[in-house]
């Protein structure tokens, strides 16, 4: 293959789908640059978090483009050898497909050993590392310093995906959506990327006819209000829409609590004993609303990663907007 | 490398700073306080705790300091509105794990959790604690895990898995991790108190610390004893507000005779006869070639590691006893009837550094005439403590001196305390007996010092003979893997404490401990070696005397008094 793939990333704008929406082209590159006898590729498919079907989908009916694009990226990059990195379910479901796909190429399949957070990209390495799966401090990044202190290439399997169709030049700037609740068409749908959610809405004909709100980017994604839906997608690619009469905001706030406080790894104060102390008081028949905004500030501005700050986000969004309005 | 400064502002003043630094590393430099409380300078930046977030013009939230590399231009503002207020909450969630126990703490009088709550007008009992139902976990007779007070920081975790021991590990428990003993019955605990000296929340300590401190004196019908080890005298000072390292042996005397000690004699004195005997030892095994190298066993960390680790090792080891324990078996031999007393009305106690040495009496094969020789063990922290109770008021004590006999150590037992101090003073001794001649440069620098690993070859009667020095006992795996892989390029002796400086950064030490602490410590005792007559563990009187009179013409007891043994370890229940 002769073709610069690098050059052709870069042409098509990709960026990662695995919700921070980096340069794909300078990752690869970076790891590309790097000297060293020895690189890593993984990908990552094994999305923890509940509003997301998509690495399901993609494994399901295209893991033969995502083999071709790990191969891809294997074939691009030196002394490199790969792992997909998969959900436990995921990795029951897919392991004879794969390995039937995988041949004899340098591709190893991992089995995820904890919850969300181990798909963070760092937490995975230690994961793979054997040890307790933790975001790692940055810098190095993974293109320097990554599985085992070798450089390594950290992509989601939507981007491999893409990687594969840009290589075969049919590539067009989509994207896979996952939209679920009060709608009458829940699933997967691959369509462009950068639209709105209204147009997202609207071209998968799931427009809400009565008054609702909306959270995009996931389980710890932000809450729109329907006025607020001309913007694409921050995050994971997922929009769940919630009927405003039927909806308890209660509830839904006890469950990103809940889901922060099970998932988060407890390196971090703000977010080991704030979403306790969160959930604690939502628990409480009048919560106290000084200790929540208090919680939620620390939980914004000083967590280790960026599971705490979403989830910060996320509760004042949902706050100000819907418990509050 | 040539460093290159860059300017940054910090609260609006200008300053120039070396590039790489962090922020909170270029904050210090410039006198500028930033509050840490996870970070350790001799542990890895983790950033757990949070409590140094400081704001940064343009940043979209708040950074932590520890680990924030500065850049050119950068706007630091370490005391905002908002990180003022992060600060508090954050200090606030620390104390809702952190049962407070202030008043048996160890770092009761310097708590960094407590000024940190009264600076930031936390408020500390804001929300209830929760691992008020966490277990206390008991290391042996020797160290105490009381987790309802741990912060989750893990630095016991990291410094466990430095010291090569690994015993600390993080579980799952429900929402959340907690701190606990491993449960891999390959790794043990041994003791080494490291964890106490970095755990910023006093969840570690000594057993007993500091509820059985009276215990030594309450007893009228004994004759109690005190000796004290050599790294004491050069940190207990610290306890009362002297400098680090400041020489204060004769203080100490008056400080134990004024609680009610009998008798006060110097644990150096016992490393003299150690140095002695050890050196018999050394010169033997060169002869036969066997069982080389020799492992120092002053350290009862290092065999309780050597014992479940590496019991391949356990020959190797001297047989030669401890300090105290020689100096405990004399006490209760030699002194007791040369003063016609009934050895068993004698309870010694040792004001040691360490907290391993309280699991070391306890040893069954260091009995003598089926006694312990060694009563109780009192740590340097439980020794200040003692005092503060007692209302004694250690800086305006008039110095009194040591008690005859076992009060006059040479400069060799004085160095005991120092990491590569063993190593020196039976190099002395050893060097002096193999060639009969006198060294001209007794100072053996090439051992000392705070480098993890100390090698040095040494030619006595035209041989070559390699030594090593170890401190920080992970670095024993390293060296014992290169016996293992090159077992014909043998060393002849090696020291290992497990502890980062020797016993001068024991676990028994005052609060805090760091690498320029240690090193005035050790500096201090240099400095008495230096300016001591005898300096030679052989030409101290007191050993002569004894061998004469005494451990010659009962050779028996002598064995008893001076040797130990030593066995395979099974990971103890706790």
């Amino acid at each position: 293959m002769s073709i610069d793939i690098i050059q052709q990333l870069k042409a098509a704008n990709l960026r990662g789908r695995g919700g921070a929406g980096f340069p794909t082209s300078l990752k690869w590159e970076a790891v590309k640059n790097t000297p060293s006898s020895l690189k890593y590729i993984i990908c990552n498919a094994s999305e923890g978090d509940p509003q997301l079907k998509k690495d399901y989908f993609i494994l399901k009916n295209h893991a033969e483009e995502v083999v071709q694009g790990i191969k891809i990226a294997l074939d691009n990059i030196d002394h490199s050898k790969a792992y997909i990195y998969l959900k436990k379910d995921y990795y029951r479901k897919f392991k004879k497909p794969l390995l039937k796909l995988i041949k004899n190429l340098p591709i190893k399949l991992f089995k995820k050993p904890g919850g969300y957070l181990a798909g963070e990209e760092t937490a995975l390495l230690d994961a793979i590392e054997g040890k307790r799966p933790e975001p790692r401090l940055k810098p190095p990044y993974p293109s320097e310093a990554g599985l085992w202190g070798y450089p390594t290439l950290i992509d989601n399997v939507e981007t491999f995906y893409h990687v594969a169709k840009i290589a075969q030049g049919k590539y067009k700037n989509e994207r896979f959506y996952c939209l679920s609740g009060d709608i009458p068409r829940k699933g997967v749908f691959v369509l462009r990327e950068n639209l709105t959610i209204k147009e997202i809405l609207d071209e998968t004909h799931n427009a809400p006819k009565s008054d609702f709100f909306i959270q995009a980017g996931g389980t710890l994604g932000e809450f729109f209000l329907p006025h607020e839906l001309n913007q694409p997608i921050n995050g994971l690619g997922s929009i769940v829409v919630y009927d405003k009469v039927r909806t308890n905001p209660l509830l839904l706030a006890k469950k990103i609590i809940r889901f922060a406080l099970y998932q988060n790894c407890d390196k971090c104060t703000p977010c080991r004993e704030g979403t306790y102390r969160l959930f604690e008081e939502f628990a409480k028949k009048e919560p106290n609303k000084k200790i929540i905004n208090d919680i939620l500030l620390v939980l914004e501005e000083t967590t280790f990663c960026a599971l705490g700050a979403m989830a910060g986000k996320s509760m004042i969004s949902l706050q100000t907007k819907i418990i509050h309005d | 490398m040539i460093e290159k400064n860059i300017d940054i502002k910090i609260n609006n003043k200008k300053f120039s700073a070396h590039e790489g630094q962090t922020i909170a590393e270029a904050a210090k430099a410039n006198n500028i306080y930033i509050p840490l409380l996870c970070s350790h300078p001799d542990l890895k930046i983790k950033p757990n705790c949070r409590v140094c977030s400081v704001e940064i013009r343009g940043q979209k939230t708040l950074r932590p300091a520890c680990s924030t590399k500065i850049t050119e231009g950068m706007e630091i503002f370490t005391h905002s509105p908002l990180a003022k207020k992060a600060r508090k909450i954050n200090l606030e969630l620390l104390f809702a794990q952190h049962r407070e126990e202030c008043s048996d703490c160890v770092w009761r009088f310097n708590c960094q959790l407590l000024n940190l709550a009264e600076e930031n007008d936390a408020k500390i009992t804001r929300f209830h604690d929760r691992k008020t139902d966490y277990p206390i976990y008991r290391f042996s007779n020797a160290v105490e895990f009381d987790s309802t007070k741990c912060i989750d920081c893990r630095n016991c975790v990291e410094v466990c898995k430095n010291q090569g021991v690994g015993y600390l590990e993080v579980y799952e428990r429900g929402a959340f991790m907690k701190v606990m003993p491993t449960k891999k019955k390959n790794i043990d605990c041994v003791y080494c108190g490291q964890c106490i000296m970095h755990c910023p929340a006093g969840a570690f300590e000594g057993v007993g610390e500091f509820e059985d401190i009276e215990k030594p004196l309450s007893d009228p019908d004994k004759i109690v004893i005190a000796q004290f080890a050599p790294a004491i005298r050069a940190s207990i000072g610290e306890e009362f507000g002297l400098d680090y390292g400041e020489i204060v042996t004769n203080q100490i005397v008056s400080a134990l005779k004024k609680l009610g000690f009998d008798k006060v004699f110097d644990t150096s004195v016992g490393a003299d006869f150690t140095t002695y005997e050890e050196s018999k030892e050394v010169i033997e095994r060169m002869k036969s070639g066997k069982r080389l190298p020799l492992l120092t066993s002053c350290c009862p960390s290092w065999v309780k590691y050597i014992e479940f680790f590496y019991p391949e090792f356990i020959s190797n080891l001297t047989t030669v006893r401890s300090p105290q324990e020689i100096l405990g078996g004399l006490i209760k031999t030699y002194y007791a009837k040369k003063e016609k007393i009934d050895p068993k009305k004698i309870f010694v106690v040792s004001i040691m550094p360490c907290v391993a040495k309280k699991y070391e009496i306890a040893r069954s094969q260091l009995k003598i005439n089926g006694m312990p020789s060694v009563d109780f063990v009192l740590t340097t922290r439980e020794f200040a403590r003692l005092l503060k109770h007692r209302g004694i008021d250690f800086n305006t004590l008039r110095p009194q001196k040591l008690d005859d006999l076992f009060g006059s150590p040479s400069g060799a037992g004085i160095i005991y305390g120092a990491t590569g101090g063993v190593m020196e003073s039976a190099f002395r001794t050893t060097y002096e007996t193999l060639t009969g001649k006198r060294l001209d440069k007794i100072d053996f620098k090439q051992v000392r010092g705070l480098k993890h690993i100390k090698k040095a070859a040494i030619e006595i009667c035209g041989e070559t003979k390699k030594i090593a020095v170890v401190n920080g006992l992970g670095y024993a795996k390293e060296l014992i893997e290169e016996i293992q892989r090159n077992p014909k390029d043998n060393y002849t002796c090696i020291e290992v404490m497990a502890c980062p400086g020797g016993c001068i950064g024991g676990g028994g030490q005052p609060l805090p401990t760091n690498d320029d602490i240690r090193l005035a410590r050790a500096n201090g005792l240099y400095k008495i070696d230096k300016t001591t007559k005898i300096r030679r563990a052989h030409e101290n009187p007191i050993v002569k005397k004894v061998y004469a009179e005494f451990l010659d013409k009962h050779p028996k007891l002598a064995h008893e008094i001076l040797h130990t043994s030593y066995r395979k370890q099974k990971r103890e229940k706790n």
